[in-house]
């Protein structure tokens, strides 16, 4: 029998009642603005735009404080927004190697033309508690020196004028978008990228540090990070040139890895590309070295059975919001499938009973 | 249509710029705007950003970023458009009125008074930033070791 029950109307009102005055919490301290978010808690924005796949600090400011800092429903509430725009255009493909860095940094040549910039970067800080912060203060400025505005080369750049370091592919073709086809298995390398950009930052830091670990070793050394701001250019009908439409901050890493060659190509390094919007470089480095893992076959590499290094593991499960939501539907209602499964229970133990009984 | 002649590279600079100024920084050089037609808009959407594989391949999805487009007539039938980063219509209907504007007579008035202090706010922000990025470049040296002595 099943019956069609309504109600808890009013629970659900109190709750999001109780849900507001809890995300504004103590009203004797003062409230938290957007703009101090978006100002202040810059790396929690960039993860949310990053995610979440869409670059407006605003709205990502705006979605962490609606969501009280829980950085996976910020992420859904800007997927659900994004959904409601119209899309109005492509943009073309930004030029990295334009970039404006504020941080470039390489693992594999000391010294580069252009030089290691270490930007504002946690790196040597000690991590011990600075209490200072608890006291409000004013911060000094930072220093400045003479500054060149010339882009720096990319350093696989210069690998690739001896040759060693393999070419990628040249092209212009329409890349295939997960956000308007359902991503179909096997897939490509610029799908495998969209996903992995937008993916779970914890999930592919994992993975790429599965591959370190050796489940699907790809030895892999930093040819290059930097972040800096690109402009976004677009092609508009109306005018008949590209114009820039606004610019974004970016982090991209390249790594560059050993391989000795294999059944199809000659010994040369390979490359796995990570590009993320934001100052974001755990999950570029990260998504650099998925990608590749995830290359193997075009390479003709061994597939060691690495779960970095099967596309449907990796792509299937990397969405937090997916993810998120298939977790936690099972807390809601499932009144009529577990009376299923009682019913089917109790009829089980009444014959495994009878049966022990009739052995007797 | 007094339209006068100006060329598809000043246009694509200054178009540009209009998309890159904060929202606030323009309405505060142009409070008050000539009378025009809106022919579109002022629509907000998303544009998909492309990057390209290892930094110099075939292009990939990476991701939307929020724009805002307009278009106006003026009365004199000089035509604007703007393409502006974010969700701020005011903004994308100033960017595209003074597109039009950029057209007619008025353009060197609408350079000096608006345009030029935009670059220049821009250019000294970009310089500063440059400057901090120098400041944490690494100057390497050399430890003298006991075996070159």
């Amino acid at each position: 029998m099943y019956v069609a029950v309504k109600g808890g109307e009013k629970a659900i009102d109190a709750a999001h009642a109780w849900l507001a005055e809890e995300r504004r919490g103590d009203t004797s301290v003062s409230e938290l603005s957007v703009a101090q978010i978006r100002q202040q808690l810059t790396l929690a924005v960039n993860r949310v735009m990053a995610e979440g796949s869409l670059y407006d600090p605003d709205l990502a400011a705006l979605a962490i404080k609606q969501a009280r800092g829980d950085l996976i429903e910020a992420i859904f509430l800007i997927r659900a927004y994004r959904t409601t725009l119209p899309r109005l255009g492509a943009s073309t493909p930004v030029e990295t190697a334009q970039m404006a860095v504020c941080r470039r940094i390489s693992a594999t040549f000391k010294d580069l033309p252009g030089g290691q910039i270490l930007g504002p970067t946690f790196d040597y800080t000690h991590r011990l508690l600075d209490f200072k912060l608890a006291a409000e203060g004013e911060v000094p400025a930072a220093p400045t020196a003479p500054a060149s505005l010339d882009a720096v080369p990319h350093v696989t750049a210069m690998l690739n004028r001896d040759g060693l370091i393999q070419t990628e592919a040249q092209g212009n073709a329409t890349p295939p978008d997960l956000t308007r086809e359902p991503m179909e298995l096997p897939t490509t390398r610029p799908l495998r990228l969209q996903a992995i950009t937008r993916g779970d930052e914890g999930f592919i830091l994992s993975m790429a540090y599965s591959t370190q670990r050796g489940y699907g070793r790809t030895h892999a050394f930093v040819g290059e990070l930097r972040i800096g701001t690109v402009a976004v250019e677009m092609d508009i009908p109306e005018l008949g040139f590209s114009v820039e439409i606004g610019e974004v901050e970016l982090t991209e890493c390249e790594t560059v890895n050993q391989f000795k060659g294999s059944k199809t190509e000659p010994p040369q390094f390979t490359r796995g590309y990570g590009l993320v919007f934001g100052q974001t470089e755990r999950k570029a480095i990260a998504m650099s070295l998925v990608d590749r893992a995830l290359r193997w076959k075009e390479l003709g590499e061994d597939n060691t059975g690495a779960p970095a290094q099967d596309e449907e593991f990796v792509l299937m499960h990397a969405d937090n919001i997916q993810a998120t939501g298939f977790l936690e539907h099972i807390k809601l209602p499932h009144y009529v499938d577990f009376q299923a499964e009682l019913e089917l229970v109790r009829k089980l133990r009444r014959e495994a009973l009878a049966q022990a009984e009739a052995a007797e | 249509m007094n339209v006068l002649s100006f060329d598809a590279t000043a246009r694509k600079a200054w178009m540009g710029l209009l998309a890159r100024t904060a929202p606030a920084d323009l309405a505060a050089l142009m409070p008050d705007l000539p009378e025009h037609a809106v022919l579109r808009g002022p629509e907000v959407g998303a544009v998909m950003v492309r990057g390209r594989m290892g930094g110099s391949g075939q292009p990939f999805n990476l991701g939307e970023m929020t724009v805002t487009r307009c278009s106006v007539r003026l009365v004199d039938g000089s035509v604007g458009h703007a393409h502006v980063q974010g969700r701020d219509k005011a903004h994308a209907l100033r960017a595209a009125v003074l597109d039009a504007l950029m057209q007619t007579a008025e353009a060197e008035a609408v350079e000096n008074r608006i345009l030029a202090p935009l670059r220049t706010a821009e250019t000294e922000t970009r310089a500063l930033r440059a400057a901090k990025a120098a400041a944490t470049k690494v100057e390497f040296f050399t430890l003298v070791r006991g075996e070159d002595k």
